[in-house]
């Protein structure tokens, strides 16, 4: 198909499509309706199923019972149809139900904005839902990135049979970028099927999906197991990017729409003689914390931008373990940082002495 | 000798937990001898909902989901929608359907998912300990409602299935009684067009069978049979609600 324009939003969409997705299931919100219009346009034609929800309670329930039938199913919502996902997601996470659940953040708290920010990133990496799960969270930071990520996603769902995020945002969701599809198209949904509900034909005991044990010990059990799960996942799928990092003296750690901004400040900073780099966690959760095993023999302090009030910055903290100090540069409420001002910033840091 | 009766092959051995004189018990067993009878155990998957009836997953001899508190008609709307050639039914109490599951029941019967729904009508939140449900009568005491439902506070009880009927989307409604075997035969009538409704691909049919929950309502199975007949049938009619013409 070769190297076309789109969102971010349709590329995402478009991506599923080809990673097999048959069903989708979702409710309105802005700024995510042109995954879902894409869908209601395209995956009845590819034979699957698009299916306008009454909220996003139902669309995730929906996605539930969808994925125990054994379909490649998602949804899609922003921030707020997120919070109210949360019930559901604690069950898919529960039952190891495999399943892809982008969010197009917004800003908040409440109904907030429809702007771009990145205030999920607890949303996105701390549960909402109850109870110990951990839910693989990945970043694109380019539309390319959000076509590759999205069929990833699938393979990675059913791999570990486990519910992922795709974490977009309203910049990245709208903006419009040259994306080529180049992993090829999967069909068939991966690996073990025997936990599918099918129907057990006379043939096999009746096949139950649940989360509820009553007896502690055996409660403790399965989440004694889904964490076994859980570190597999930390030890294998983290990701990063480094961008001019190693001889860095100031290290910027951002993620999605705001490492795109900050690799900007990076080049002119550099142009400027000051030594900048960047650490750009492409998996939120798990928290690629390998990059920080060893920092840049020079680098004296670290940065963390986000397009929210602090949120990964607590994650950064734990990853510097103190060795250096870390600083926290933010804007929210759907506010855009400009590459000039976190170059300012940087540059104050590093004339007062902090680098 | 020749067996003159035997249980459904619909149940499984497990026993079930259900306080002596619930009539979870005959829903159950309803439910079990329809799908053994057309012939569906092997082809149908239920969808457990949040109550007392929650290890109807243990129960029924068929593939089961377990559903948060009222979303058990959007999991069956996933399945179904998923795997159409399956018979696909859900299992809800009153707290369930009538309270926080509201939207879920109500959307499901307007896009006319062809689903079956068992609405089990205590008129109480039975696994909770006897709260106050929106289908609890007035006067009635719960917990929550210690001297008896006041209209005044919480309304009067909802009459879900005249809603539903109401509902477009939906195909069959009709509410039945399990306080006696001559209703209880009636119950499993009404069960049975529910299922072949769906069979028929026919729409969305749901089922609310008036039950008993002595232990939530404070009185012995026997009174609380009776008492189901006194109070609850006078006030939620029992009857088709709703039903496609027949040709
Ligand atoms: C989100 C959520 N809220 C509350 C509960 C607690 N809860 C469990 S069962 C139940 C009421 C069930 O009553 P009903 O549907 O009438 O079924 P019954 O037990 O009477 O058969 C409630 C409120 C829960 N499990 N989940
Ligand atoms: S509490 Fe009520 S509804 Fe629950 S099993 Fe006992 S009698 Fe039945």
């Amino acid at each position: 198909m070769g190297r076309t324009l789109m969102k971010g939003n349709e590329a995402m969409a478009l991506a599923a499509i080809r990673g097999g997705c048959t069903h989708f299931f979702g409710y309105p919100i802005t700024p995510q309706n042109e995954i879902p219009e894409l869908f209601a346009r395209e995956l009845p034609k590819a034979g699957g199923l698009f299916l306008q929800a009454e909220s996003e309670i139902a669309a995730v329930n929906m996605l539930y019972g969808s994925a125990a039938a054994g379909a490649r199913a998602m949804t899609s919502s922003s921030s707020p149809g997120l919070a109210l996902m949360q019930e559901g997601i604690s069950m898919l996470a529960a039952t190891e139900i495999p399943c892809v659940i982008v969010n197009v953040m917004r800003g908040g708290p409440g109904l907030g904005t429809i702007q771009p920010a990145q205030s999920d990133y607890f949303q996105m990496t701390r549960g909402g839902g109850n109870g110990d799960y951990r839910i693989i969270s990945l970043a694109p930071a380019t539309v390319q990135e959000s076509a590759e990520m999205m069929q990833k996603a699938f393979d990675l769902s059913h791999k570990y049979r486990t519910p992922v995020f795709l974490v977009s945002d309203g910049m990245l969701g709208q903006m419009m970028e040259p994306v080529e599809f180049l992993i090829p198209p999967s069909t068939k949904p991966a690996g073990d099927q025997s936990w599918v509900l099918s129907g057990h034909q006379g043939r096999r005991p009746p096949r139950t999906i649940k989360s509820l044990r009553l007896d502690p010990a055996m409660l403790e059990n399965h989440n004694l197991k889904l964490q076994g799960k859980y570190s597999r996942i930390t030890r294998r799928e983290s990701q990063f990017e480094s961008y001019r990092a190693d001889d860095a003296e100031l290290l910027f750690c951002a993620f999605g729409s705001a490492a795109r901004i900050v690799k900007n400040s990076v080049d002119d900073l550099r142009q400027n003689g000051r030594r900048a780099g960047l650490i750009r966690p492409m998996t939120l959760w798990p928290f690629p914390f390998p990059a920080f095993r060893v920092l840049p023999e020079k680098c004296k302090s670290l940065v963390c931008v986000e397009m929210s009030c602090g949120q990964m910055v607590d994650d950064v903290r734990l990853a510097a373990g103190g060795r250096v100090p870390v600083h926290f540069y933010g804007r929210c409420g759907g506010v855009i940082p400009e590459p000039a001002e976190l170059s300012e910033y940087a540059e104050e840091l590093i004339v007062g002495g902090a680098v | 000798m020749s067996v003159i009766f035997k249980k459904t092959a619909g149940l499984t051995e497990t026993d079930t937990h259900y306080c002596p004189g619930c009539t979870h018990g005959v829903a159950h067993r309803l439910v079990g001898e329809v799908l053994e009878e057309l012939g569906l155990l092997g082809d149908t998957i239920g969808c457990a909902s949040v109550g007392c009836s929650i290890f109807s997953y243990n129960y029924f001899n068929v593939d089961m989901i377990e559903c948060s508190h009222g979303r058990a008609p959007a999991v069956a709307t996933g399945i179904k929608r998923t795997v159409p050639g399956k018979t696909v039914f859900t299992y809800q109490g009153d707290g369930d359907l009538a309270a926080i599951g509201t939207a879920e029941i109500v959307h499901a019967a307007h896009r006319g998912e062809h689903i079956t729904v068992i609405f089990v009508n205590n008129a109480i939140y039975g696994m909770t300990g006897g709260q106050m449900a929106p289908t609890t009568l007035s006067g009635q005491k719960a917990t929550t409602a210690p001297t008896g439902r006041n209209a005044e506070l919480s309304g009067m009880p909802l009459k879900m299935s005249e809603m539903i009927a109401e509902v477009p989307g939906a195909t069959y409604v009709e509410r039945v009684s399990l306080h006696h075997p001559k209703y209880i035969r009636k119950a499993k009538k009404a069960i049975l067009r529910g299922f072949t409704y769906q069979l028929q691909n026919r729409g969305f049919s749901m089922v609310e069978l008036l039950s008993t929950c002595p232990t939530g309502w404070g009185l012995a199975p026997v009174a609380a049979l009776e008492w189901l007949g006194n109070n609850m049938i006078p006030y939620y009619p029992l009857g088709v609600l709703k039903a496609p013409e027949e040709v």
